[in-house]
């Protein structure tokens, strides 16, 4: 097991910025999750500390050597791909066992080896088929035995999880999270799906267009995200962000929007300095915060209702408030609500995220 | 499912019909398997009689003719090796590697193929060959049949192992494979469906080809089958036609033999089920 370290990495194709100056490092022993939308950039960062990409400037390394020019097959990592990249004419004992073969392991070692692995991942009675006469989970933990069979200094997950349907991949990822706690294993892996991150990871990198957006625990990241972006990737369904105007009046913050009511909140340094800048503010609830508002309550949204979508233990009851400006609430009553209705949902201010015009978190609300 | 009448005999009209246009492409073949065994074969069809294999003797009494099979397998064998091994090295380069303008560089290529061993190319080859002190070999037939061959055959080639995942070789090198081992112990063996069909195509094209070797070549103990025909003429030009028919059966074995074990061995298909 090693640390992990990105210093200044940066990878262009062509005029496309994939990577932008990106520093992290990843201590040994932990899961971080590259987390972010097709095209961020996370990936490409996945590969170049495989070695199958080369950082157009930066160093990267592993255990403390640097590795930024160094092939794939002398960093001594593991990885598991998206498509499995099983290999087609090679029964399952031969596809787990490869990586001992390159490393010249006797026949029956590997064999054996390769067969113990199996087992644990409970393919061992599959070792004779091919990869086409398995089913897609069997492929799933085919891979991922190739990837155990060795001990690695890093464990590279390139959205393993992405091709099997829900059910095999939410035992898959209890397996997964499980696993890298008893193995102590240091591991990088890269998903776009935030649950699975969530799930997963003891910290996570969210990153968008090539950028380290935050990187904190998930709990960290669900409690406090530090721009609208990460608001609105994390969560499920994801943060309700409503656009509002912020005025100073009495030495407190006055939001106004349409059919918002809020009770003015406690005036900060950091909400004055973003208040200097510009009054638009943005106004941040999380769907399991807001419910339907008792008479006298005191920060309430009300707009007709959208769509009311039972998922059998609670509702997610959708709001528009014109333009595509919606807000979903996660309610765990089934009260009847008609399409029209005007549905007034309420919030307390503890659970309050305010970002300032450029969408950065204003240090200090709910903290 | 049940016919109405018409319908039952307007079946019957459409298979009649198809069996007469099967028939007219099945009677040159029926002679070609029936006139080699007639001691009197002539143009028309007839069943052998009398049925004999004194053909099949007179031909391989004829040295010429016999040693003649024997330089088209060492053309279309050797030819086949160059072939195969050039265009999988190339096309694995050009698919995998990111050498800026390589899609031109393929396409250029299949252009100048059909040149190389075109008859518009033959008098630029000759002296080429002349200068080159290769008249008269098996090299000179086999090399230029290579030019010829392999930019279609790195063409057909690119494009097979452009649908086949890097990951596959990548998943080696990560699992600590060199580049050259990772070549051959997993993508060579998925890219074989494509070799094969490129070693079959290949190898029936100099099989059967006559221009080329009729003019690179002097002497008869070179010459191959399709040139070695000619030998079954009479002096004044008609062909003798049951020692013709005789060898033109033995001429085509190969391939087809080349055919059945390709198909049984490999069965030109390609490995599928991995989901991507």
């Amino acid at each position: 097991m090693a640390s992990v370290e990105f210093k200044n990495v940066i990878k262009s194709f062509g005029d496309f910025k994939a990577v932008s100056d990106v520093s992290f490092s990843i201590g040994d022993g932990e899961f971080v999750c590259l987390l972010g939308p097709s095209g961020c950039g996370k990936t490409t960062s996945l590969r170049m500390m495989a070695g199958l990409e080369t950082p157009t400037s930066g160093q990267i390394y592993i255990g403390g050597e640097e590795v930024t020019h160094l092939h794939p097959k002398d960093r001594n990592i593991a990885m598991v791909f998206q498509d499995y990249a099983l290999y087609p004419h090679m029964n399952l004992a031969d596809n787990i066992a490869y990586p001992l073969k390159v490393r010249s392991e006797p026949l029956a070692r590997r064999h054996a080896r390769a067969k113990e692995v199996a087992d644990v991942l409970k393919i061992g009675h599959l070792m004779d088929r091919l990869p086409s006469q398995i089913s897609g989970g069997q492929q799933q933990r085919t891979s991922l035995a190739r990837a155990l069979v060795y001990p690695a200094k890093v464990y590279l997950f390139d959205e393993p999880l992405s091709n099997l349907d829900a059910k095999l991949r939410l035992e898959a990822r209890g397996f997964l999270n499980h696993l890298q706690r008893d193995m102590g294993m240091t591991a990088v892996y890269v998903t776009h799906d935030q649950a699975e991150a969530m799930a997963l990871a003891t910290r996570i990198a969210v990153m968008d267009q090539g950028r380290i957006v935050q990187f904190a625990s998930p709990i960290e990241i669900y409690r406090r995200p530090a721009t609208t972006f990460v608001a609105n990737f994390v969560g499920n369904p994801p943060m309700n962000l409503v656009p509002v105007t912020g005025t100073k009046g009495d030495g407190k913050l006055q939001l106004k929007a349409d059919g918002l009511t809020i009770a003015a909140l406690l005036m900060t340094d950091a909400i004055g300095t973003a208040l200097a800048a510009s009054s638009s503010l943005t106004l941040g609830v999380r769907p399991e915060h807001l419910g339907i508002a008792t008479p006298g309550a005191a920060n309430t949204i009300t707009a007709p209702l959208f769509a009311n979508e039972n998922m059998g233990p609670e509702s997610l009851v959708t709001i528009d408030r014109g333009d595509t400006a919606r807000v979903t609430a996660r309610i765990f009553t089934d009260d009847h609500l008609d399409l029209g209705d005007t549905v007034t949902l309420a919030f307390s201010a503890e659970h309050v995220h305010l970002f300032d015009h450029h969408g950065n978190r204003i240090p200090g609300t709910n903290d | 499912m049940k016919f109405t009448l018409p319908a039952f005999f307007g079946r019957m009209a459409f298979s009649a019909l198809a069996a007469l246009i099967g028939a007219a492409f099945a009677l040159p073949l029926l002679w070609f398997l029936f006139a080699p065994f007639n001691g009197r074969a002539e143009l028309g069809l007839t069943i052998p009689d009398p049925f004999t294999l004194n053909n099949f003797v007179t031909v391989f009494g004829n040295s010429f003719a016999v040693q003649a099979l024997w330089n088209s397998l060492i053309q279309a064998v050797g030819g086949v090796i160059l072939v195969g091994s050039a265009a999988t090295l190339a096309a694995y380069a050009l698919s995998r590697s990111s050498i800026p303008g390589k899609g031109a560089v393929t396409y250029i290529l299949l252009l100048f193929s059909s040149v190389v061993s075109g008859s518009a190319a033959m008098v630029p080859i000759f002296l080429i060959i002349s200068a080159a002190g290769l008249m008269d070999t098996h090299l000179a037939v086999i090399l230029t049949f290579a030019g010829g061959l392999l930019p279609t055959a790195m063409f057909i080639l690119r494009d097979f192992i452009d649908s086949i995942p890097k990951s596959y070789e990548e998943s080696a090198m990560v699992a600590g494979a060199s580049p050259v081992q990772a070549f051959f112990d997993v993508a060579l063996p998925v890219i074989r469906p494509g070799i094969v069909v490129i070693v079959v195509w290949s190898f029936v094209n100099i099989w059967g080809s006559f221009l080329i070797p009729f003019i690179l070549l002097r002497s008869d103990s070179n010459m191959p089958a399709a040139v070695a025909i000619y030998s079954f003429y009479s002096e004044a030009g008609t062909p003798v036609v049951t020692l013709l028919a005789a060898y033109s059966l033995i001429y085509s074995l190969p391939v087809i033999a080349l055919y059945l074990f390709v198909s049984w061995k490999f069965g030109f298909r390609f490995f599928g089920g991995i989901k991507a």
